[in-house]
């Protein structure tokens, strides 16, 4: 057995087990938590209340869209917009399951309409246009409705002459709206073209993860753009260029450090320290 | 020439018939009348063969070996190239490439992707598949086009930007990004052909177009139907469906109002007939660039903007 088998297997048997602990006491998973980062067992409340990180090893936790919003604006002041697009299923797609049944099952799990919500609120009293995304919602992946709320948001932005914030989490496009998804890539990019010659700020929050079409388009166009601590990011997923290139890929590959080292990204931030952050710097592109 | 496998009927019947000719020419036997007849039908059969590819097949087109490639196209529809190189950072990629023209007489910058025909070839040209380094070059060329008031003509054949390490470390996702909201702010006409594969951001990171058409064959895609088939069947095999079900055709992407036009290809797909194609892809390059210098460059953007602002399909 070699050690990758080793680990293989330990992990099967790790997932069998977790399955069977579910099983036994429901309400244990409901005040309790597990570290993916470091195994400890942590009582639900105590990570709420540190942001969704783990309060033992700082491990940052993928948070949905409407606790990303509850974290970075002020008490009350975000107003969604833009929430009557929904998904429409242009190319009539069906894989293993239909496109239609896959988004009744995302709306079903995340409670979302879509994988994005926009709107305007206010962050230390700045009024700013943002577009916050949502993993859960099938993988944050972006179709027609996710760069059309992208880039309404950019134009409230340009509407109100108010600076603009995108939280990205995204394993790319939608597929299965095939290139009606590529196309957002460009509209959204446009979209920025016109913020750049309007001169407004535009900020950028990469979270875990971002990848393919988000990082191709205005994930990475911000003024500033800004990485969580613990996301991954990239444009190839790692599995992709393991394959491609025939050898392994060193274990901090496409996290928010190794971005740093290449001079992709201005900085890394916590999530503790994300809206004090974000705020600074609106406040220092003031005229 | 490389013989697709839904071509090999159509191979066996012209073998047929040469075989009959020659047997006519040492026999001495007429026969004159059957061979016309075979050829009548060998010629509705092909006819036929090519007016009802599935997609699958289609691709198998796109990516001919002997398809025409970048390289070949500047040769066919321009003069007085001069290769551009470089994108003044440390590396001049060789899947794109870049430089300055003349079509009928009109200074123009093209631009794109090269594939090989060779599998030396493709070592040099990586398979089409460019590195972050030449979307940087592109741009860099894109800006000298602006600056010198040139148009600017893309040809585009790719299977994607290139997943590697070093691709990741000089961040591929930004260059392609870059190249997306810089071509939408430039003020002269850009004009975008998908001549084989039009493969996902690789290929868009140079397609932000006033007009964008498709070599009747080409697919463009947001995935390959191959990645596609292994994320979402969980199997590879499946790419045929997978290439059904993503509507990647050039008839397609007409009817999502996606692309401006298609360019016809000669019968069996543009590598039977390098100047057939060249003169067709030079005029409709031309057309587009002449209607296209008549708008303010104002205007122009604003059109540009527009155009894509109002791609996607929702529920509102």
């Amino acid at each position: 057995m070699t050690i990758k088998d080793w680990f293989e297997q330990r992990k099967e048997m790790q997932i069998a087990r977790r399955a069977k602990e579910t099983q036994i006491d429901d309400s244990i998973g409901k005040l309790w938590v597990k570290c993916y980062n470091c195994n400890t067992q942590l009582l639900k409340k105590d990570v709420e209340e540190n942001l969704e990180v783990c309060p033992k090893c700082n491990y940052h936790f993928r948070i949905n869209a409407r606790t990303r919003i509850n974290q970075l604006f002020d008490e009350g002041t975000f107003e969604e917009m833009f929430s009557d697009i929904t998904t429409a299923d242009p190319l009539n797609f069906k894989d293993t399951e239909p496109y239609k049944k896959r988004i009744a099952q995302a709306k079903a799990k995340t409670n979302m309409n879509e994988a994005v919500i926009s709107g305007v609120g206010k962050i230390d009293g700045n009024e700013v246009a943002a577009a916050i995304m949502d993993f859960e919602f099938m993988g944050g992946s972006m179709g027609s409705v996710v760069g059309e709320k992208v880039t309404l948001a950019m134009e409230e932005a340009l509407k109100r002459k108010i600076p603009m914030l995108a939280v990205t989490a995204s394993g790319g496009a939608r597929m299965q709206e095939s290139i009606l998804s590529l196309m957002q890539m460009a509209k959204t990019s446009c979209a920025v073209a016109k913020l750049n010659e309007a001169g407004l700020l535009y900020i950028t929050v990469l979270t875990e993860p971002t990848f393919g079409g988000v990082t191709a388009s205005f994930a990475t166009l911000g003024d500033i753009i800004i990485a969580e601590q613990d996301a991954r990011i990239g444009f190839a997923g790692r599995r992709v260029i393991e394959q491609t290139i025939r050898q392994s890929l060193p274990a901090d590959f496409q996290t928010a450090n190794y971005l740093m080292k290449y001079g992709q990204i201005d900085m890394i931030s916590s999530r503790a320290e994300l809206k004090s952050t974000i705020s600074k710097l609106i406040n220092l592109h003031k005229r | 020439m490389a013989i697709l496998d839904f071509e090999k009927p159509l191979y066996e019947i012209e073998e047929k018939i040469q075989e009959l000719k020659e047997i006519s020419e040492s026999s001495g036997m007429d026969v004159t009348e059957q061979i016309e007849t075979f050829e009548k039908q060998a010629k509705e059969y092909k006819k036929e063969l090519y007016a009802n590819l599935t997609p699958a097949q289609r691709l198998q087109i796109a990516r001919h070996p002997d398809r025409p490639s970048f390289l070949d196209y500047v040769k066919l529809i321009t003069t007085d190239f001069i290769e551009l190189h470089g994108d003044r950072e440390g590396t001049d990629d060789r899947a794109i490439i870049g430089g300055i023209a003349k079509i009928d007489g009109q200074s123009v910058v093209i631009i794109g992707t090269q594939k090989g025909k060779t599998t030396k070839e493709n070592l040099v040209y990586n398979f089409g598949m460019p590195q972050p380094q030449g979307y940087r070059k592109a741009l860099r060329l894109f800006y000298h086009a602006n600056k010198f008031k040139m148009p600017i003509v893309t040809l585009i054949d790719t299977p994607g930007a290139y997943p590697g390490m070093k691709a990741e470390e000089t961040a591929q996702g930004t260059a392609i990004a870059v190249n997306l909201r810089e071509m939408a702010k430039m003020e002269v006409p850009i004009i975008a052909v998908i001549t084989g594969e039009g493969c996902s951001g690789g290929a868009l990171g140079l397609a932000v177009a006033d007009k964008v058409f498709m070599l009747e064959h080409s697919y463009y895609t947001v995935i390959s139907p191959e990645g596609c088939a292994s994320i979402l069947w969980r199997d590879a095999s499946k790419a045929d469906i997978a290439a059904e079900a993503l509507k990647i055709t050039s008839e397609d992407l007409l009817k999502l109002e996606i692309i401006d036009g298609i360019i016809k290809e000669p019968l069996g797909g543009a590598h039977c007939d390098y100047e057939a194609i060249g003169k067709d892809l030079k005029n409709t390059v031309m057309e587009s660039i002449k209607e296209l210098e008549k708008i303010k460059p104002d205007k122009l953007k604003e059109n540009r903007y527009n155009k894509f602002r109002k791609m996607g399909v929702f529920c509102q």
